[in-house]
């Protein structure tokens, strides 16, 4: 069977007790337990402000757990969530692929930039202390738009 | 520089609130003489691979107050990165991490 890696991230009521966050995180990893995958990771964000009301719920207790198994482990998961009460929301995304593209973007740019510096007569790795540009050394002294900016 | 038109991304680089809706009208003054900053995708400047819905903080800067996602006409955001930031944001408003809609 296929291993994939997917996060996994719930939103509880901010009233729940520290026990009931503790019991969601054990159905959890009893669930992946149960049928063969790995929690990798758990990730307890904590009480943060909602961007919208949900069910009159102002603030929510954000945890990510990133795990790894078969696709049908997940969907027990999420119908296990969907059921569950006091959680407002959840969210389950696979992740192996894009960081496998992300890698591969990376690795491809460090490549190239290496043959362009070598193309150049540099070493291939940057040197410390050689300017203030990009790590590829292109030459692009554009500034990028600033979109902070535009935020309210 | 030319008089009147809307003036976009002066040298200090800053843009102000209003800044926003005279964006729309300053692409017709193409040609008009004036120095307007080149627009860079910020994922391609940064060297973002990996959108990802849980950076908050990357992700509302294309959410102006509306709640709405930042046109790439604005953002300069190119096209394949736009995609991803709209599945980014999508996702993130999900989770209540972004508004759908704010007044």
């Amino acid at each position: 069977m296929s291993k994939r890696t997917y996060e996994l991230i719930y939103v509880m009521k901010p009233d729940a007790p520290e026990t009931e966050v503790a019991e969601m995180h054990k159905q959890v990893a009893d669930i992946v337990e149960r049928m063969g995958g790995t929690l990798d990771k758990t990730d307890t964000w904590g009480r943060r402000k909602l961007a919208y009301e949900i069910g009159h719920q102002k603030e929510g207790f954000y945890v990510l757990e990133v795990i790894s198994g078969s696709g049908e482990m997940m969907k027990e998961i999420d119908r296990r969530l969907k059921v569950t009460e006091g959680l407002l929301r959840h969210l389950i995304v696979r992740v192996d692929e894009s960081t496998i593209k992300a890698e591969r973007m990376r690795s491809k740019r460090t490549e190239e930039s290496r043959r362009r510096r070598i193309a150049r007569g540099l070493p291939p790795d940057r040197q410390p202390g050689e300017g203030p540009q990009g790590e590829d050394g292109d030459d692009s002294g554009d500034m990028m738009f600033d979109v902070a900016d535009m935020e309210n | 520089m030319a008089f009147g038109g809307p003036k976009r991304g002066g040298p200090g680089g800053a843009r102000g609130k209003d800044a926003k809706d005279k964006d729309a009208k300053g692409g017709q003054r193409r040609g008009g003489g004036f120095f307007r900053r080149r627009k860079v995708c910020k994922f391609c400047a940064d060297k973002i691979d990996d959108i990802n819905y849980k950076d908050v903080k990357l992700l509302s800067g294309f959410v102006p107050e509306r709640g709405k996602v930042l046109p790439r006409r604005i953002s300069g955001t190119c096209a394949k990165h736009q995609r991803g930031l709209r599945v980014a944001i999508v996702r993130a408003r999900q989770l209540a991490l972004l508004p759908y809609a704010a007044d």
